[in-house]
């Protein structure tokens, strides 16, 4: 389970601006595709929220539609973070699943 | 007399009604926080609607306010790099749709904390086909704009 949703997750200061950039391992189905063996529909998986914290402080949540690729990768900024805080990536899909993990900015 | 039997009739459709919706539109219905018409609405107006409840939302060309950094031709449309960058200031979300997809909706990234959010997301989304990728900036509850246009030559969905 750990290692099919695995989750890689940076925090970077520079200029007092902090860019956070997480991978997660998803398949991200959209309920589309269909199985090539017996034609039958890929029920829809995927990531429909993810939020960031900094310091326990949510900074961004991100809401997620099937639009987004497999294996999903995000970037954003943010200020007032300094090295050595903490910052958070915690998601869920629509089965219920969740991961998260925490880094500190470097 | 025949009253309860036709309401209990009429609920049993309506039931049913929705059960047969809710099954052909589940793959793309369901989404934890956004109003359930945007996530399954099939088009762009329709999607607008949904999110911004009709709000007026300003055109935006200058790229110096909103830039959308995407490839002009995608080779493939299961991965397209978008980057949305602004400089409104008090950002509270930027919502990335894309025009062609069957559900254009594809992600709403909400900022907590206008004072220290930087307008900039970078993501990666499925194209179906060549289509308008539009950013839409709500920044001190105002809504604005832009879009982009991003050629496919191999569709990212279904398939």
């Amino acid at each position: 389970m750990a290692d099919e949703f695995k989750i890689r997750l940076r925090a970077t200061l520079k200029d007092s601006i902090t860019t956070v950039q997480a991978k997660i391992t998803h398949p991200m189905e959209t309920g589309a595709r269909r199985k090539l063996e017996t034609g039958r529909l890929i029920p829809a998986h995927f990531i429909q929220e993810v939020t960031f914290e900094h310091n326990s402080q949510v900074v961004m949540s991100a809401d997620w539609s099937v639009g987004i690729s497999k294996d999903p990768y995000c970037a954003f900024k943010f200020k007032g973070g300094v090295e050595g805080d903490t910052v958070t990536v915690t998601w869920t899909d629509n089965k219920g699943n969740t991961g998260t993990k925490a880094v500190t900015i470097d | 007399m025949n009253l309860p039997r036709r309401t209990f009739l009429k609920g049993v459709f309506a039931t049913g009604g929705a059960m047969a919706l809710g099954t052909s539109v589940l793959p793309q219905s369901v989404m934890a926080d956004l109003p359930e018409t945007a996530a399954q609405a099939k088009s762009l107006s329709e999607a607008e609607q949904a999110l911004f409840d009709g709000a007026q939302i300003t055109e935006i060309t200058d790229e110096n306010v909103i830039a959308i950094k995407a490839p002009e031709i995608a080779e493939n449309g299961q991965v397209v790099q978008i980057e949305v960058t602004t400089n409104l200031e008090k950002l509270e979300s930027i919502t990335i749709l894309a025009e062609k997809n069957p559900v254009p909706l594809v992600a709403q990234f909400n900022f907590h904390d206008p004072k220290n959010a930087v307008g900039w997301v970078k993501t990666r989304i499925k194209m179906v086909g060549t289509s308008d990728v539009i950013a839409v900036v709500k920044a001190d509850g105002q809504l604005y704009a832009a879009r982009r246009e991003v050629t496919v030559t191999l569709g990212g969905c279904g398939g």
